[in-house]
């Protein structure tokens, strides 16, 4: 019998704190499964950021650190500049990224520094308990938007995607969800070629994934499923949204 | 040793999200009666020679709970 799946090397043995059918899980072992496919184990440094992925660094087992909320890519500079023979990747949130930590992406992708971003959007801050993020949809409830997000107060979901896309710096920009087994694997898709991107020295690349968070959004992990893929793709259009010439 | 299931769990790492169980192409998996030492409802498949090996169920874990064996 043949291995068709499994439990990829890059992770370590540790079990996943995430609520149950929480698709932080399912990331992990994404970007797992492309640092062992691109043999990039021995090579890599990952930097953590900070909310619910704050322990990923016990998870995957390769080089990690720590950086402060937000500044993951301040410090992946950093690693990248001083060893740029080594693949640097950040995996951050959108509590993380879109909110405390923008002025960081915004510029490391601005110089277009060659690290790559994974970007887990699940529209709410997890960690702390369910507040309004800045990705939040419209008319979403959260604990700190009880009646719904109003646009008019609180203004509209960021699209950070977009926004990086028109920075001379960026290369390979795209969003995905991982809500099927379709969707993942052409997640998993996207994930290997900003890793690729990294690789060839193209310059910085991102790729935001659109995930749940049953916990928080108050919901069972199907009903979680069905709402990314009902709600959050209708503000977030899914596919490549930047690519460098004579890549496909 | 070769193995006889075509899809195994590693039922301690299993939360009972049944989020494999919706998207099983031949609708083998369950969640068990029993617990596990966390004190969730694991998946399992009872019916193993059913299983089409796709390992669509272990692309949706979110927790790599599953392997998947395919015949060569």
């Amino acid at each position: 019998m043949k291995k068709v799946a499994g439990y990829p090397d890059s992770l370590t043995d540790k079990q996943f704190h995430y609520c149950p059918g929480c698709t932080h899980g399912i990331i992990h072992r994404l970007v797992a499964e492309v640092i062992d496919e691109l043999d990039l184990k021995e090579k890599t440094i990952g930097v953590a950021p900070v909310g619910c992925s704050v322990l990923a660094y016990e998870y995957f087992d390769v080089d990690m650190h720590e950086a402060s909320h937000g500044r993951a890519p301040a410090v992946a500079t950093g690693i990248k500049r001083v060893h740029p023979d080594k693949f640097v990747f950040t995996y951050q949130g959108d509590g993380d990224l879109a909110s405390i930590g923008t002025a960081e992406i915004v510029h490391a992708a601005n110089r277009g520094e060659l690290i790559s971003t994974v970007f887990v959007n699940n529209a709410i801050y997890g960690m702390t308990g369910g507040q309004m993020a800045p990705t939040s949809l419209e008319g979403q409830r959260t604990t700190t938007s009880p009646f719904g997000r109003d646009v008019k107060e609180a203004g509209f979901p960021i699209k950070m995607s977009e926004m990086l896309t028109e920075l001379d710096g960026s290369a390979y920009i795209a969003r995905v969800s991982v809500h099927d087994p379709k969707h993942i694997r052409k997640a998993k898709k996207a994930i290997k070629k900003s890793f690729e991107i990294q690789l060839e020295g193209k310059g910085f690349s991102l790729v935001e994934v659109l995930s749940t968070c049953p916990t928080n959004w108050g919901m069972k992990p199907l009903d979680a499923i069905e709402w990314l893929k009902n709600n959050m793709i209708k503000t977030y259009p899914l596919g490549d949204l930047k690519t460098p010439e004579g890549v496909e | 040793m070769e193995k006889q299931q075509s899809v195994v769990f590693d039922i301690e790492r299993c939360k009972g999200c049944e989020l494999c169980t919706a998207v099983c192409p031949v609708d083998i998996i369950s969640m068990s009666e029993e617990i596990n030492s966390h004190g969730y409802h694991y998946a399992e498949v009872k019916e193993q020679k059913k299983c089409i090996s796709c390992g669509m169920c272990a692309t949706m874990c979110p927790d790599v709970v599953i392997e998947v064996y395919k015949e060569e």
